[in-house]
């Protein structure tokens, strides 16, 4: 377990407003708002793409305009309007940056008030960074000691001039445009994101980690990632987000597409800080993403998330179990405060023999949030001896917040074993009492709680993660026993 | 150190307390003994602060501070520890780091530094041994699978590592074997000093076999009915408690 970190925590505590509210004043160059074709080639053409990825935008956008958006998650909000969003963000220097010294000194501000400070990360951690900033990369590091492995991990805009052909075979293969509503939208007008392909039998030496963060006003942030580990290769990916203070509703609809050829390991973990709204439930990010993998002969995808914030979160790290043998996994924290929804969990669909599979899901609400648990256990006819194990937590701040369940098992083969666990508890006011007993405030009290309740989960973090993903519990359950 | 007068306080209405004074001194041990239903327990939940309870009348003077006024964790900062009767788990939280979070805590309301990891960690061997705590208890979390006897025994070492100035001991005896019960005596009797004190609310007789009292006071009814010296434990052993509530009705 991560070291208890007191005093970061304390000072943090001091500023309970949300932390990453404040706006990066550089120039930016913006499409004009709405969408159709025009739009779409704009951005293609301002992004100097093939012939071929722009077709696919534009089939993706007439998938897209025949769909409706979903409304089955257990969430309520305004539906966005589609024609007042700007597509495009791109800070206006497009020259790329030789040295550190050269990088804009506002947006390097931008990073340290981030914590990332890649000066030290490089230095200290070991940690690759590919910081994007409105949809465009501006830095990536440790790009030259990847590439002595034959690593790739750079922006998806950069792996489309660079690696045109692996972008084409990978890309809409596990989340097709078609998959759903939102996976269709980023298709037509997805604007950048990160790519990281690790060659056969390589085992990438450090965490691989892209911090993503809106940032124009009104701007809806289309990310795509997609990860491609050959076989018998080892990645691990870290994804941060956090995002300014808006009045209005931004949002936010990723697709994350991993694919773990045979023996492959992927594990993908996030904490998630979007804003969450204010304490009214006005303003706030909406998150509705589509997250993926497919697992081939023996492979194995984790999936870790730690999501805080967001105004309304739609969710669902899944793992296409394909290959024998293959594993997939779920660790999620969720947490939600004031009027934040959120309705994540996780798809398994266990394809081939022996496969396995653990959902481990605790849930945290308060004050008048709803935070619900949906998850699919999907076990197919030809998947003998296939298993699972779901556990699914739920624990409850006040008496005026909600906390669901929703699991779905489906099993067409006699030979699986399927394991389900479910528990909803309140805070205890014993364990609070005894922990003041003993000096500790109530707000630490919590958060000691808090932390304790996820620590299987948080376990599955990479240190640093795990500390900062402590402290964003602590942060948003502030003040919320009631 | 603590002077309650004249206390009274309810719980759903029900007055439980029903005007109780008691006087304790730095360096000394006082036994509270009573049988089920006088309010022993309720006692020492009022002095760590539980809010449940409505205080209808009197005072607590703590250190010369009104300890009613303060919250529960300032009353813990100025030194107050209860031992609870039922130890409470906390899943996923270590011991050592619930120590050290407590200990921090307590310093940083005094303006000092947080302790260091190294001094931290020889505290929690020293004190380990007091109570014959297996150094495993104390990487594992907060009483979570501990036996009846581990957590008693828990209770008594975080005692040791908060050093108190004054301990509430709420029924810490119950469902003791005689070697916990001999443990659990040795690590208070071993933290007695001149400038701290203990109060032992106790069901029975035998741990004051183990931890001797210079006074041994009779709750009965919400108030302190006799006070004695450890005689009077051995008295009550003897006789029941049936001489007291016949005592106290005719008085």
């Amino acid at each position: 377990m991560a070291q208890y970190t007191e005093n970061e925590l304390a000072k943090d505590l001091d500023n309970q407003d949300y932390k990453f509210g404040f706006v990066t004043d550089v120039e930016t160059e913006k499409v004009p708002q709405g969408l159709n074709e025009d739009i779409i080639r704009l951005i293609s053409a301002k992004k100097n793409e093939p012939q071929w990825l722009l077709d696919y935008r534009l089939k993706s956008f007439a998938i897209w305009q025949k769909m409706t958006e979903p409304d089955w998650a257990h969430v309520k909000y305004k539906k966005p309007d589609f024609q007042n969003i700007t597509y495009y963000a791109a800070p206006k220097q497009t020259k790329k940056y030789e040295s550190w010294d050269d990088v804009d000194p506002e947006m390097k501000e931008t990073m340290s008030k981030l914590g990332i400070s890649l000066e030290e990360q490089k230095r200290l951690t070991g940690v690759a960074v590919d910081f994007v900033m409105d949809s465009v990369s501006v830095a990536t590091s440790f790009k030259s000691k990847l590439k002595e492995l034959g690593i790739i991990f750079c922006s998806f805009s950069d792996a489309v001039q660079e690696y045109p052909e692996l972008i084409r075979e990978h890309m809409g293969t596990v989340v097709p445009n078609t998959d759903n509503f939102y996976a269709a939208l980023n298709a037509a007008v997805f604007t950048d994101g990160s790519f990281c392909y690790i060659p056969k039998g390589v085992r990438c030496p450090m965490e691989l980690s892209t911090y993503f963060r809106i940032n124009a006003g009104g701007t809806g942030q289309f990310e795509r990632t997609l990860v491609v580990a050959d076989e018998g290769s080892y990645v691990s990916y870290l994804e941060g987000c956090t995002a300014p203070q808006r009045d209005e509703n931004q949002l936010h609809a990723a697709v994350v597409e991993l694919k773990a050829m045979n023996d492959a390991e992927i594990k993908y973990s996030t904490v998630q800080n979007w804003y969450p709204g204010d304490e009214n439930g006005v303003g706030g990010v909406f998150n509705f993403v589509t997250k993926r993998g497919v697992c081939e002969t023996n492979a194995k995808i984790s999936w870790t998330q730690v999501e805080t914030g967001s105004a309304v979160t739609w969710k669902y790290p899944s793992c296409i179990l394909k290959g024998d043998g293959s594993v997939g996994e779920f660790y999620s924290v969720a947490v939600t405060n004031n009027y934040q929804q959120a309705d994540t969990g996780t798809k398994m669909i266990h394809l081939g023999k022996r496969t396995k599979s653990t959902i481990i899901s605790k849930g945290i609400s308060a004050g008048n949030s709803e935070n619900s648990y949906r998850g699919l256990v999907q076990i197919q006819k030809n998947a003998h001896g296939a298993r699972n194990f779901s556990q699914c937590d739920s624990l409850l701040m006040t008496d005026h917040c909600g906390a669901h369940t929703f699991p779905y098992i489906e099993c067409k083969n006699p030979s699986a074993q399927i394991e389900h666990e479910a528990t909803t508890s309140k805070i205890g006011e014993d364990q609070l009492f005894y922990c003041m007993q003993r000096g500790i405030s109530e707000e630490k009290a919590i958060s000691l709680i808090v932390n304790g309740y996820c620590k299987e989960v948080l376990n599955q973090l990479p240190m640093e993660f795990a500390v900062e993903a402590q402290k964003l519990l602590a942060i948003s359950l502030e003040g919320s026993v009631g | 150190m603590i002077e309650i007068k004249n206390l009274h306080a309810t719980i759903e209405g029900k007055e439980i307390l029903k005007g109780l004074s008691l006087n304790v001194k730095a360096g000394e041990i006082h036994a509270i003994m009573g049988p089920n239903g006088a309010g022993k327990s309720t006692l020492a939940s009022i002095l760590a602060g539980r809010e449940e309870y409505e205080i209808t009348n009197g005072e607590v003077s703590f250190d010369g501070n009104d300890l009613l006024e303060m919250s529960t964790e300032e009353r813990a900062r100025a030194g107050l520890f209860l031992a609870f009767q039922y130890p409470v788990e906390i899943p996923g939280v270590s011991n050592v780091n619930f120590l050290r979070t407590a200990i921090n805590e307590i310093r940083d309301a005094k303006g000092e530094k947080p302790i260091s990891a190294k001094e931290f960690m020889a505290l929690v061997r020293e004190k380990s041994k007091i109570v014959e705590l297996d150094s495993s208890l104390a990487s594992r979390s907060v009483n979570e699978g501990f036996s009846g006897g581990e957590k008693k025994r828990n209770e008594i070492f975080q005692m040791a590592m908060l050093n108190p100035k004054l301990a509430v001991l709420d029924e810490t005896d119950s469902g003791l074997d005689i070697d916990a019960l001999r443990i659990v005596a040795k690590g208070v009797n071993s933290l007695k000093s001149p400038e701290n004190a203990s109060i032992v609310i106790t069901h029975y007789q035998r741990l004051l076999d183990y931890i001797v009292p210079d006074y041994v006071h009779v709750l009965y009814d919400g108030r302190i009915v006799k006070t004695g010296d450890k005689n009077l434990a051995l008295e009550l052993e003897e006789k029941g408690y049936d001489w007291i509530k016949a005592e106290t009705q005719v008085g």
